[in-house]
């Protein structure tokens, strides 16, 4: 096995990784950071498709390579504004929760805190 | 089995380990400081993965800023009433089922490369001369793909009005709210007193050196917003109110720059975003300090956060 393969299959499993934590974990700042892992792993996905067209003297194709460099700012710029409107609702509400039927809290506690 | 290959095993499992910990961890400080440690490790992979352009970024975003906006993220949600419930049982196998199979598909995908491996390496490596650069990721991102590169300074842009307008009406144009730990004696402050020199000079350093080595406008851009921040934070110099002027100026200018030069090389090159002949490396430099400029003040801010405080006259 090439060490390309090896840290695609990594990249596989980031993603197995990524999208559990999104669908499993309830708290919105952990679905953020579930996200950005899962997209790591697409980006390194990606890594090993430039690795393996290495041709003309480099060692990967650099369009996927700069590719992956804007998906990686991009991805910076959702997770800046999620995290933005995460603190948001706390601010509006005092919770950091995505559920409507809060059974931690209760509704009386709603307002500006 | 070559030391190298050992290297990469030990790599993979750590990486795996670490991204397993992020999700499974139950604390989310914990999972944060994993998180860094991961887009550590992730930029050592880029390098296995002879992609030091990509490796430079991931270190300064996707361990760097990422993480650091969600340590500020996780101190402010301490407060935070109400638990959430976990998934149930049920939904939880569900969901690894379905991960696993997606993961599953992408493994097969990568174990089944094609017969032909496509590869764009030669066309860019032709016409990289034209240019005057000497990294071919600078050339494919100012050069061939530059409409992209133009884009996606515009989303920082966006992500940065969208952060601000979720301020409240009566803060709009007021202070951001970055928490600033000032204490004169602190460690914090004497990192913040030496440091910033030396990473200015790594800055532009890295903006120049960019269209020849691996580095770039981003990376560069990254490293002044560190700086930025962490006099900000220090309490060593004062956050901007968001209506000031030059910050807006500032982070404007580099996508101004790009696309008046874009739509100069509509009249000069016969197209958007050409460069007329043998002006193209100097211009690109050109786009590349003013672009470095923007993003750091674009990074600082938006990990600043929305306004919280009015400015006081």
């Amino acid at each position: 096995m090439t060490a390309a393969t090896l840290f695609g299959l990594c990249g596989a499993a980031l993603v197995g990784f990524g999208l559990y934590g999104l669908v499993t974990n309830p708290e919105p700042l952990r679905k953020i950071l579930a996200f950005n892992l899962l997209g790591s792993g697409v980006f390194l996905v990606f890594g090993v498709v430039s690795r393996r067209a290495a041709a003309s003297g480099l060692g990967g194709d650099p369009v996927p390579q700069a590719m992956v460099i804007t998906a990686i700012v991009v991805a910076f710029a959702a997770t800046a504004m999620a995290i933005a409107l995460v603190l948001r609702l706390l601010q509006e509400t005092g919770r950091s929760t995505l559920s409507a039927d809060n059974p931690g809290g209760t509704d009386t506690d709603r307002g500006n805190s | 089995m070559t030391i190298l290959s050992v290297f990469d095993i030990g790599l993979v499992v750590l990486l795996l380990g670490i991204g397993a910990s992020t999700i499974a961890a139950r604390e989310a400080f914990a999972a944060v400081i994993g998180f860094v440690v991961y887009g550590l490790l992730l930029s050592i992979a880029w390098v296995r993965l002879s992609a030091v352009d990509v490796a430079l970024t991931e270190a300064a975003i996707g361990g760097g800023m990422t993480g650091m906006l969600m340590l500020g993220a996780v101190a402010r949600l301490r407060v935070a009433k109400g638990s959430d419930t976990r998934a149930s049982l049920p939904a939880r196998v569900a969901a690894g089922v379905l991960s696993a199979i997606v993961a599953a598909g992408l493994a097969i995908a990568i174990l089944s490369p094609p017969e032909a491996i496509p590869t764009l390496a030669p066309m860019v490596m032709e016409n990289l001369a034209q240019s005057g650069l000497g990294n071919p990721v600078a050339g494919v991102l100012f050069v061939y793909r530059a409409l992209d590169t133009l884009l996606e300074k515009v989303v920082l842009i966006l992500a940065l009005l969208g952060v601000w307008s979720l301020a409240p009406d009566n803060v709009w144009g007021g202070i951001p709210g970055l928490r600033v730990y000032a204490r004169p004696d602190s460690t914090l402050t004497f990192l913040a007193q030496l440091l910033p020199p030396v990473g200015i000079v790594v800055a532009i350093y890295m903006c120049w050196v960019g269209a020849k080595e691996p580095g770039g406008a981003f990376q560069g851009g990254t490293v002044l917003a560190a700086m930025w921040l962490l006099v900000m934070i220090a309490g060593l110099t004062s956050v901007p109110s968001i209506s000031q002027t030059w910050l807006r100026v500032l982070v404007v200018v580099g996508p101004v720059i790009f696309l008046a030069i874009g739509l100069a090389g509509m009249v000069l090159a016969n197209a958007f975003l050409a460069y007329p002949s043998g002006y193209a490396k100097p211009l690109i430099v050109a786009v590349e300090v003013a672009l470095t400029l923007s993003i750091g003040v674009a990074l600082g801010l938006l990990a600043a956060g929305p306004p919280e405080r009015v400015q006081q006259q």
